[in-house]
């Protein structure tokens, strides 16, 4: 560890101090997933539609002491009927190896666009959630998240 | 491990009738991400739960695509509509071709 000091900045040596798993993912891991391939997907979901701000969601904590269990909560406003539902939610997250964390897909049968889980974070960075309703249009919000302790690779 | 995968679910066997419920479910699996390294430095390979689907008397309620973003052991709860007395079908979906199902009846009064 005291030979990568000189190369990781003060902070990233404490963190990765704090958590073996992060010393191992850190320096030696594939490259993590850039702000850019999380555009790339929200591209891919989007299309040419203008991806607009609200309507969804997203509940995550400041400071995750552990990355490897993260509690997200996502909720999208909708009646839910039949004419006007959620039809799918995209979880995208800009520092994992892999930034896809989760896409649920609602029918007009789910009362609620919404749902909670457990995900890993691997550092500290922002979760993207994407909601497309059923007449095209598409809403996002995003939320950082400082991880003490990362959630991949050891 | 993947014979130890047990799937819990926690949801009411009674409802009014268009009553809202929430149904938490847990399965018991390691969600190994393709990212780690066992001790001699190999890659331990990805094997994780890929899919998990909720239905009502055969009609799909909702589904998610997991990534190893997932955490072990993954969680999740969500909302359900008590429309009618029917069955209620969870299903999760290997990476191993391996499918664990939990079904509840569910009664309308």
């Amino acid at each position: 560890m005291k030979a990568l000091t000189s190369a990781r900045t003060r902070r990233e040596v404490l963190v990765g101090a704090a958590g073996f798993a992060a010393i191992v993912a850190l320096p030696a891991g594939p490259l993590l997933a850039s702000g850019s391939e999380v555009d790339e997907l929200i591209k891919k979901v989007a299309g040419e539609k203008k991806v607009a701000e609200g309507r969804i969601s997203l509940d995550l904590p400041n400071i995750a002491e552990n990355g490897l269990v993260v509690p997200l909560n996502f909720d999208v406003e909708s009646p839910m009927t039949a004419e006007d539902h959620v039809k799918a939610v995209h979880i995208f997250a800009d520092g994992n190896p892999n930034p896809h964390v989760a896409d649920y897909t609602f029918t007009p049968l789910s009362p609620k666009a919404a749902a909670q889980l457990r995900i890993r974070l691997a550092k500290t960075q922002t979760i993207t959630a994407l909601a497309v309703m059923s007449n095209g249009e598409i809403f996002s919000t995003r939320k950082e998240v400082k991880v003490t302790i990362g959630g991949c690779g050891g | 491990m993947a014979a130890k995968v047990t799937p819990r679910v926690r949801m009411p066997a009674t409802a009014k009738a268009g009553e809202i419920i929430e149904v938490k479910t847990l399965i018991s699996h390691e969600m190994e991400s393709g990212q780690r390294k066992d001790a001699s430095g190999k890659i331990i390979p990805r094997h994780i739960i890929n899919k998990f689907t909720a239905t009502f008397n055969g009609k799909e309620i909702l589904s998610a695509d997991w990534h190893p973003a997932i955490s072990a052991n993954p969680y999740q709860s969500f909302s359900v509509r008590a429309t009618e007395s029917g069955l209620f079908v969870f299903s999760w979906f290997d990476d191993d071709g391996s499918v664990y199902k939990s079904e509840h009846q569910v009664t309308v009064s």
